[in-house]
């Protein structure tokens, strides 16, 4: 990252002569005075409340009553006994690893079809963006689950194409209901076509024209130079998805609320029950904080094998 | 014959192309009209014939019983409420965002390469992850009901937009920081008179973004307000998706629709700003 080795050379510069020392101490001061705002945030909504956290973690915490300390006790509850733990994490893993392929493979597929240089791609470009504007809002949430609905107008079509006979409830069939949220996932790809778009136009067009007169084939063209040039923004892609992944919320409350059978119960709709239904702050936290690890050991894995797939240009001696 | 037929070809490609990119688009763009048409459609229609997207005609009624709200609360309070806590969250993101990425990227001061990384780090960490514990302060400082907690952590800059702001910043020629110095200006007329005018694009884009993300916000909205008359666009909206046993699902969709229209008219008119901006910060650094 050019940016941080931007920084480390101004480090420790030889020290300035005299006059320019006032300079240095101005700076100094000025520069305080400007990241003031993101210390005094960074201290106060995420260093001390993740103290905090860790510490409630480990106590029986109802916020009216004080913190009572357990010890490991909420941990040995989570692992051992809890089976709406497991069921969680196993709906968010499920949910992630599926909607985040396929919602970067639809984008993909998409930035491949409007990076051509045909008339109105620009206007396709804005139209197929706004399902992603619209994306986090509660309206669209609300509407999604009368999409699905019984009366929706995804019945309404099956059944006046003769698929079906009856209606069927999408939202509350075990088998569909995690499906109409991934698929609300996959119609959001707004963002990464967008990514996609930018990458693929910094392809240099001449590796393509080489390609071709070796007489290869648009399909090879695909898999040998577009796929490998692309590693570094799909690994990056992939990355921030899943995290986003595992932190999906207003939908999953909104369209299926956990049900039916907990097979829609994502992580953070525990967590948020735990919390502000139960008000079992301590146990909450202590939800929180094993997400973050998954999570944080997920991210791991996934950089760790970037090396294996991610194919990084040749860079000029920095 | 050769020619003509190759042209042939061509066209039906780009026939081919334009049928099949407007199927999906239309296909993608089809629930958005669904809403868009059930805000018009009598309640009978959205139940019996849900599939169509023209209503059998365009009567405001809907319009007209979603407007009045809750009890004595319209939808005109609602909106005022989403109004005020987007601007004053925006405000200060938009301000401080762009001040810290001005120390970052143009000031010289011990600790800064320590902090820079701290920064980036909180980029990966999830909001949800410490709502527990914000939650319980600031609630013990007597926030709860008020929009302190949506509004005050947004005035502490975003790494988000901190660092899509310093690479605006980096590709701006440093000599005119530096002859502004010489002649005796201080860093912060530097800020205000050189660099804040510099990255107008880059504040409109953070401005676009996080009024969509204020905007559509509902995990902190549903945490720290209990009040119905506290509640904006996105809490009421909630409230008749689950009020009664029978939803008046024609009122409901016509305030979706509405709660959607200021998002939609500033994607319309600023879609370039957006546009870039998710893609620079992104792929660049």
């Amino acid at each position: 990252m050019p940016s941080l080795t931007g920084l480390a050379r101004s480090k420790n510069g030889a020290r300035p002569a005299k006059p320019y020392r006032k300079l240095r101490q101005q700076n100094n001061f000025a520069g305080y005075v400007f990241i003031f705002p993101w210390l005094f945030g960074f201290l106060a909504v995420t260093i001390i409340p993740m103290l905090l956290s860790l510490y409630l973690s480990f106590t029986r915490y109802d916020i009216l009553s004080p913190a009572r300390w357990v010890g490991l006790q909420n941990f040995e509850n989570i692992f051992l006994y809890d089976y709406l733990f497991t069921q969680s994490l196993k709906v968010t893993f499920r949910y992630a690893f599926i909607s985040v392929p396929l919602r970067l493979a639809f984008a993909l597929f998409l930035a491949i079809l409007l990076v051509q240089p045909r008339r109105g791609v620009g206007l396709y470009r804005t139209l197929f963006y706004v399902p992603s504007v619209f994306g986090g809002s509660i309206a669209v949430a609300v509407m999604w689950r009368q999409l699905f609905g019984t009366n929706g107008a995804l019945n309404s079509l099956l059944m006046s194409l003769g698929l079906m006979e009856t209606n069927f409830g999408w939202l509350t069939s075990p088998q569909t209901a995690l499906w109409t949220l991934i698929i609300l996932a996959v119609w959001q790809f707004g963002s990464p076509m967008l990514i996609f778009l930018a990458g693929l136009k910094q392809i240099p067009a001449s590796l393509y024209e080489a390609a071709m007169i070796d007489g290869a084939s648009g399909w090879q063209s695909f898999t040998r130079i577009t796929i490998p040039m692309l590693t570094p923004i799909i690994f990056f892609n992939f990355v921030v998805q899943i995290i986003s992944g595992f932190m999906m919320f207003t939908q999953a409350l909104v369209i299926t609320n956990g049900g039916p059978f907990n097979r829609t119960l994502l992580y953070i709709l525990y967590v948020f029950r735990k919390g502000f239904t139960d008000y079992s702050m301590g146990y909450a936290s202590a939800l929180a904080w094993i997400l973050l690890l998954v999570v944080g050991v997920i991210t791991a894995v996934v950089f760790k094998t970037s090396s294996y797939w991610v194919f990084y240009e040749a860079r000029e001696g920095e | 014959m050769a020619v003509m037929s190759r042209q042939t070809k061509k066209r039906m490609t780009k026939l081919a192309y334009h049928l099949l990119v407007f199927g999906l688009g239309f296909l993608m763009i089809y629930p958005v009209l669904w809403m868009v048409s059930g805000a018009f459609k009598t309640n009978y229609e959205i139940l019996n014939e849900s599939l169509k997207l023209v209503p059998n005609s365009f009567s405001l009624d809907n319009f007209r019983r979603g407007w009045q709200g809750f009890g004595r609360l319209t939808f005109a309070h609602f909106f005022r409420n989403s109004f005020v806590i987007t601007t004053a969250a925006t405000a200060g993101i938009t301000l401080s965002s762009a001040m810290v990425a001005y120390a970052f990227s143009r000031l010289r001061f011990p600790g800064r390469q320590f902090f820079f990384i701290s920064m980036m780090a909180t980029l990966m960490l999830p909001a949800q992850v410490v709502m527990i514990p914000q939650y319980i302060i600031f609630r013990n400082l007597g926030f709860i009901n008020t929009y302190v907690p949506l509004i005050l952590p947004a005035w502490f800059s975003r790494a988000f937009f901190v660092f899509m702001i310093m690479q605006f910043i980096r590709g701006l020629p440093k000599e005119l920081d530096e002859a502004a110095i010489i002649d005796g200006c201080s860093f912060y007329s530097v800020f205000y008179r050189i660099t804040m005018p510099l990255i107008k694009p880059a504040l409109i884009t953070t401005i676009i973004i996080n009024f969509y993300w204020v905007w559509d916000d509902f995990m902190g909205p549903l945490i720290y307000l209990s009040r119905p008359a506290r509640f904006p666009v996105s809490l009421a909206i909630k409230l008749f998706a689950d009020s009664t046993s029978t939803t008046d699902f024609g009122a409901m969709f016509a305030m979706s629709t509405l709660s959607l229209l200021p998002v939609f008219l500033i994607f319309l008119f600023f879609n370039r700003y957006l546009i870039e901006g998710i893609s620079t910060s992104g792929l660049k650094g």
